[in-house]
């Protein structure tokens, strides 16, 4: 039986073409994974997420001081009204991305590689977006009265600007939270139920016993969760399209040369996958080598998010090149000179900078050894990252500091308080990753069992070996 | 068997009638709390003191000087019809008439005590606007909008028993105020109604409205609603 089998998994040799190392059985699926959660609590974990509590804590206090100094702490100023603060939530929002974009859309698309890292990822853009959600509360000055934005009825006598996209942004972030955690939560449901089941301490049982509602594995529930897996990710899907198209006509939507571009949306969209995707990179190298799952989260794993790098990169790049193009096909002399002072004006390195890290530095991937060597993908991975904050960088600052008339022009720095806080936000990141890590099973077992079960399904019709129904009806139950 | 046995069952039947109870009652627990909340920070008694009388230095009655000796709005609030704010009187105005009148009414103590001292009396402002609202009385007098459209029937506001005088009438809320910078034919009058704080709009106030608005050449709904137009 499939069930008593036991391998040591961690001495197959992993050749980069297979999503799910050899030799894995439902019950190694079952306790690897869940095991990870139910151990007890590892020194390392602890002094992780006790730094991570450090870095929330600076957040805390930065807030606080804002909070009560007024957003005058920050380096913003006239000419240049958005700073850090809005660089920042777009990089966040951004990041975001990936997880939603491997759960709704490769789902859709029935990629099976997207089993092993869809919870992590979805885990990624939930506390992506926490981050990033601060910062828009905070950039209006007055986040005490932030409900304003909503629509309902108030004293004022008045709706939201529903024309602004800044309004657009309140409900598709709103939506893409919400959206998030449902989706999330739904697909944790079967898992919590399978840890209640494994669970010797009375508390864990009790905790996972309530946050799995009752699952009990019947083909009602598996019926229906299949069913609310499939409406969100459809749900999911042009979300992944809308949030960051919205946030793009933040820009897109005002009149300065640089933002009053039409790429903007497509472009933006792509700059987040590829950022997100980065992030998902950096994340699961440590993690797979510290956590031993090296046989679920494979080299393959890698290669392809590599791929999926270098195409939403070569969208990035493409888009680069076409605003440099629009502004000389324009004829317009502001466009003219926005190019060339994003090019060569007093911020010109970091353009540059940019073109180095989004353009040049993926290119890398084209080699399927680079696709597949871990310090080719943490060197990618780390100059994506700092690339897309120059994007956002290049695109706020470079059209704000100098716009139509030279008498209003400026400069921008960002102050040791933008500095703060943006650190800080990791500490938020990380306390609800860490947190995370503990708590739930970071790969979804669920899933993995239906293709572990997938896999093997193929093979016998490869082999030939045994009647498919067979095989089917007799040996592979769908879960544990 | 060296492991423990456990029951596969955490929880007794019950629970899933306890887990909708709470379901349940965070739902209703939320709306409530929402409700109250909401009821609260829209409440004109509650938050701006709709009806409640304000007390003030000196007991004056708006009643007795007003409806029972026919003071003119203008007496006392002179620069309304040209400044932006409908100004309270110095203690002079008062002095005119109470230097002969009843010098030496207790209630009056204040008023003679400022008159000596020449330090102006610190009257309780009713009808607070927030600073970042530039609000202009000459030009809604101007343009047909009477004392009482916004400060009600003053002219029957008395003190007694040391408690009352002026009260607000109208919560004075952004949304009230857009109320009439939206439709301002259902509030204008003739000029020559517009100290009459008895004034009621006649049956076919819209119809007049209409007219009035031509006629005083106020601007249309777009431009009055504009957030200039108030916040500058």
């Amino acid at each position: 039986m499939q069930y008593a089998q036991t391998t040591d998994t961690k001495a197959i040799h992993d050749d980069g073409e297979t999503i799910l190392l050899p030799g894995e059985t439902h019950t190694s699926i079952s306790s690897s994974i869940g095991g990870i959660v139910l151990s007890p609590t590892a020194v390392g974990w602890g002094v992780a997420i006790g730094i991570s509590v450090l870095f929330l804590l600076a957040l805390i206090y930065s807030i606080t001081y804002l909070i009560a100094a007024g957003v005058g702490i920050w380096g913003i100023n006239q000419p240049v009204g958005w700073g850090a603060d809005i660089i920042n939530f777009v990089w966040w929002i951004g990041i975001g991305h990936a997880g939603t974009l491997i759960s709704a859309i490769l789902l859709l698309l029935r990629q099976q590689w997207r089993t092993s890292i869809n919870r992590f990822a979805e885990a990624m853009t939930i506390f992506a977006v926490c981050c990033a959600g601060i910062y828009p509360v905070l950039h209006t000055g007055r986040p005490w009265v932030a409900y304003w934005i909503l629509p309902y009825p108030n004293t004022l006598g008045m709706w939201p600007q529903f024309q602004s996209p800044l309004a657009w942004d309140v409900f598709a972030i709103s939506t893409y939270a919400t959206v998030s955690v449902l989706f999330w939560l739904t697909g944790l449901i079967p898992d919590f139920a399978l840890l209640r089941d494994k669970a010797q301490n009375q508390i864990a049982r009790l905790f996972y016993g309530i946050i799995s509602l009752g699952w009990r594995g019947s083909a009602k529930h598996w019926h229906r969760y299949e069913l609310a897996s499939l409406l969100l990710a459809g749900l999911s899907t042009p979300l992944v399209v809308s949030v960051h198209s919205i946030v793009s006509l933040d820009f897109a939507a005002g009149i300065l040369p640089g933002w009053h571009v039409t790429v903007f949306p497509p472009y933006f969209v792509a700059g987040a996958v590829f950022a997100g995707f980065a992030m998902v990179v950096l994340l699961m190298l440590p993690i797979r080598k510290i956590y031993h799952l090296e046989a679920y989260i494979t080299v393959k794993h890698f290669d392809l998010m590599a791929k999926v790098i270098l195409a939403t990169g070569m969208i990035v790049l493409y888009g680069y090149i076409l605003e440099l193009f629009y502004a000389w096909y324009s004829g317009n002399i502001y466009e003219t000179f926005f190019a060339w002072n994003r090019m060569f004006g007093p911020y010109g390195w970091s353009f540059w900078a940019l073109i180095l890290c989004n353009g040049v530095a993926p290119q890398l991937f084209w080699s399927k050894r680079m696709r597949q060597s871990v310090p080719a993908l943490i060197f990618v991975s780390v100059m994506v990252s700092i690339g897309m904050w120059l994007e956002r960088f290049v695109i706020i600052v470079g059209s704000l500091y100098r716009d139509f008339l030279p008498s209003s022009w400026g400069y921008y720095t960002p102050s040791f308080w933008d500095w703060l806080m943006y650190i800080g936000t990791f500490g938020l990141f990380f306390t609800g990753m860490f947190l995370f890590i503990r708590l739930a099973p970071m790969i979804a077992v669920s899933e993995m069992h239906a293709l572990l079960h997938q896999k093997k399904e193929e093979e016998h019709i490869l082999s030939g070996e045994h009647d498919h129904a067979e095989s089917h009806g007799q040996s592979h139950p769908q879960t544990a | 068997m060296a492991q423990v046995y456990r029951s596969p069952q955490v929880f007794r039947p019950r629970a899933n009638t306890l887990f909708w109870l709470a379901v349940l009652g965070l739902i209703l627990g939320a709306s409530v709390a929402l409700g109250l909340l909401y009821y609260l920070t829209v409440s004109p008694t509650f938050v701006r003191l709709v009806g409640v009388p304000i007390e003030q230095p000196v007991p004056f009655s708006h009643q007795l000087h007003v409806s029972g000796l026919r003071l003119q709005c203008l007496y006392c609030h002179t620069n309304v019809t040209e400044s932006a704010y409908a100004n309270v009187p110095a203690t002079q105005t008062c002095m005119t008439c109470h230097s002969a009148v009843k010098p030496t009414s207790p209630n009056l103590s204040n008023v003679v005590a400022s008159w000596e001292s020449g330090t102006p009396i610190q009257w309780n402002k009713v009808h607070d606007l927030p600073d970042f609202v530039y609000f202009n009385h000459s030009i809604h007098v101007a343009k047909g909008v009477g004392c009482s459209t916004c400060h009600g029937n003053i002219a029957q506001m008395g003190y007694t028993n040391n408690v009352g005088g002026v009260y607000r009438v109208e919560p004075l809320y952004m949304g009230w105020c857009l109320g009439c910078h939206r439709a301002p034919e259902n509030y204008v009058r003739p000029q020559e109604e517009i100290f009459n704080t008895a004034w009621e709009p006649p049956a076919n106030q819209v119809e007049v409205g209409q007219q009035l608005v031509k006629e005083y050449g106020i601007r249309g709904s777009y431009e009055l609603t504009r957030c200039a137009i108030c916040h500058r």
